[in-house]
């Protein structure tokens, strides 16, 4: 279960967001509503540990993730607006040595059923990513959650440059996690399909 | 801290960046060339007497070496930076410095051992013989890794910085000093006869120190960019 | 934390230093006018003159204190640094970039004095001496730490970022320190050393120490008005401000 208490962040001048309290309970799924600048990723990556907040904590099963550190680290995927994919590597190369560094050994032919979930075809697998849409690039990077086995995903707005058939993937193996016992906070512009008793909103206003 | 994933992590981001290389190799090779054209440079200026640059032989090679590697340091962290990789290795679970330490050995492998190899090559060019040849490429195996550790620090603080290129020659330099003097100087004893071992141990300190704290600094300072 | 019977942690908020520091300011100056008169009085006037350098040593007397300033400064900034990464205290950060063009100034002090004394004593503006030469390399740091904050738009990365290169940059300073030393060893007979001063009258030790003592009050004094300007620059910013806040939907179940 993840919590978070009182947090409050400042970026630069501007106060984004203060006193923000969140629950998410294995099962179901925050999403993160709000216009352009009201600090919807700036949440996310204090979930994430990537940013500390001004005030407050956050507790993961109970415990701080100040102090859970790598520990914490290990039951997460993030998905940021940044694909995290390098252009000079193939998909199956990026997925292969993301997934050897991460520590969630991934075999060449999970890795292609991973790719080929998300809606890329076998001949796109092997070229450099550089050739890519910006779409196809973005599958790639969701590619991981087919992959991963970790109960709390962050995404941070998943569904851009997405067409509606990848989207409907997504959506689906959203709630196949939730399914599991998983978590997911995920920052969206765009209503989640998924069952109205697993979805929380947090509307931030700028 | 998981021990064996500890050196999985360490070992798949060293293949990785190696992989990239392979795939950009004219990055490897202009480290190279700007070494032997800054080399050459030297002796055009300073006239092709051989006693002469003798003299200054050892301090060209080294200020050269030193210069290809601070021109290479732009490749060190940027290109993770800018496509997300490097958010990513922010949140494996395994110590940032030991990741740390898997990207500067990556990028000496690409800018400083290069330079190693081929330095015999220009020492010979300079003059230099026998015992201060050897004494010149030791000392930059021991330098060159120094340089890239000590590097990535600077690399690191101006991640995503206006004008980063200059400033990153302006915190790095002043730290590089000491390096240069024990190397340079290294090659210099050797030639005036008094051997190079006492520059070329305090150079194998310089490296010890590095590798033991340059990692958490550079871990450090990638944390705040990346805020 | 209670010293001397003071409550000295309020004042680790900036608008509780601005009033204190205003009023430690005029003593400070007052007494670092007082020492750097007397001492320069001394030096200049009062020591008699050197056997083998004539009058042109009495250029000592500005140059080691300014010397000496400018690492104990660089020192006692990677301090407020480090406090600051580690407490994440605004003050201490400011403290720490009020410190730096203090520190740059008596750097370029020591090497401005430093070719002053050259140019009689060897007859050049420049000498590559071990110490001259890590008097340049400090000045470089500085201006590294100066430009690193002013060219991050960010004030919090700006402040950490600077900070972690401080830190850095202090490892440099001991190596600074021994080089002279060390270069002596290495490169023997290479040059003359500016230290090698032979057993100083009294006076002059007096008049080292006065200037030293008057260095650093006028350091502090000038440290804590700077202080005070970095606090009435940052903390006017509109974060300041009353902050907007969120409501927040209930879960909707």
């Amino acid at each position: 279960m993840l919590q978070a208490v009182a947090l409050s962040c400042t970026r630069g001048e501007r106060q984004l967001f203060s006193d923000v309290n969140i629950t998410v309970k294995p099962g179901t799924l925050l999403a993160v509503l709000g216009e352009n600048g009201s600090g919807k990723t700036s949440l996310l990556r204090i979930l994430s540990s990537l940013l500390s907040p001004d005030d407050g904590a956050i507790l993961w099963q109970g415990q701080n993730i100040r102090q859970l550190k790598e520990q914490y680290c290990a039951q997460l995927t993030y998905i940021g607006h940044l694909n995290g994919v390098k252009d000079d590597l193939t998909p199956i190369e990026n997925l292969m040595v993301a997934a050897s560094v991460t520590g969630d050994h991934s075999s060449g032919a999970l890795v292609q059923e991973a790719l080929e979930a998300v809606g890329l075809k076998p001949e796109v697998h092997r070229l450099p990513t550089r050739v890519l849409s910006q779409g196809q690039k973005r599958r790639v990077a969701l590619a991981r959650l087919w992959l991963s086995i970790r109960p709390l995903w962050l995404l941070d707005e998943p569904f851009t440059s997405l067409d509606t058939a990848a989207t409907g993937l997504v959506t689906e193996r959203l709630r196949l996690h939730l399914q599991q016992g998983g978590m997911a906070v995920v920052v969206t512009h765009q209503e989640v399909a998924l069952p109205p008793d697993a979805v929380q909103r947090l509307r931030l206003t700028a | 801290m998981n021990q064996p994933g500890m050196w999985d992590a360490l070992r798949g981001v060293v293949r990785r960046d190696l992989l990239l290389a392979m795939r950009r190799r004219s990055d490897v090779a202009m480290s190279v060339f700007f070494l032997v054209i800054v080399a050459s440079l030297f002796p055009l200026g300073v006239g092709p007497e051989p006693a002469v640059l003798r003299t200054i032989a050892a301090g060209v090679l080294w200020v050269a070496a030193l210069l290809a590697c601070l021109l290479s340091l732009s490749r060190v962290f940027t290109a993770d930076y800018l496509d997300g990789v490097l958010e990513q290795m922010l949140l494996i679970a395994q110590p940032l410095p030991v990741l740390v330490v898997g990207k500067v050995f990556a990028h000496w492998v690409t800018s400083g051992l290069p330079v190693v190899l081929l330095s015999p090559l220009l020492g010979l060019q300079f003059g230099l013989e026998g015992e201060a040849l050897g004494v010149l490429v030791l000392s930059l195996l021991l330098g060159t890794p120094t340089l890239s550790m000590i590097g990535a620090i600077g690399a690191a603080l101006v991640l995503g910085v206006r004008g980063s290129g200059l400033l990153v020659a302006l915190l790095v330099l002043p730290l590089y000093v000491p390096v240069l003097i024990f190397g340079a100087g290294a090659v210099t004893s050797s030639l005036a006869g008094v051997g190079g071992e006492a520059n070329l141990s305090l150079l194998g300190a310089c490296l010890a120190l590095s590798l033991f704290f340059a990692p958490w600094a550079t871990a450090a300072a990638l944390r705040i960019a990346l805020e | 934390m209670n010293f001397m019977g003071l409550n000295w942690s309020k004042y680790s908020a900036p608008q509780a230093f601005y009033p204190l520091a205003g009023s430690m300011i005029p003593w400070f100056a007052a007494v670092a006018t007082l020492a750097i008169t007397v001492g320069l009085y001394i030096g200049l006037l009062v020591a008699p003159t050197d056997f083998q350098q004539g009058d042109s040593y009495r250029i000592i007397f500005v140059h080691v204190p300014a010397a000496w300033m400018s690492m104990f400064l660089y020192v006692i900034m990677a301090v407020w640094a480090g406090l600051g990464l580690g407490l994440k205290a605004r003050l201490s950060f400011m403290m720490s970039q009020a410190i730096a063009p203090t520190g740059a100034m008596f750097t370029f002090l020591a090497l401005l004095t430093g070719a002053m004394w050259g140019k009689p004593t060897w007859g050049s503006w420049w000498v590559w001496d071990a110490r001259l030469t890590s008097e340049l390399i400090l000045l470089f740091q500085y201006a590294g730490v100066m430009l690193l904050r002013t060219s991050i738009d960010d004030l919090r990365r700006a402040d950490r970022a600077s900070g972690v290169f401080v830190l850095v940059g202090v490892v440099n300073v001991p190596i600074i320190y021994f080089s002279v030393r060390w270069w002596n060893t290495l490169h023997q007979g290479a040059s003359v050393s500016m230290t090698a001063a032979p057993k100083m009258a009294a006076m002059m030790l007096t008049a080292m120490l006065l200037m030293t003592f008057g260095f650093w009050m006028y350091s502090i004094a000038v440290v804590l008005a700077r202080a005070r300007c970095v606090i009435l620059e940052r903390e006017q910013l509109p974060s300041w401000s009353k902050p907007s806040s969120m409501p927040e939907v209930a879960e909707a179940r």
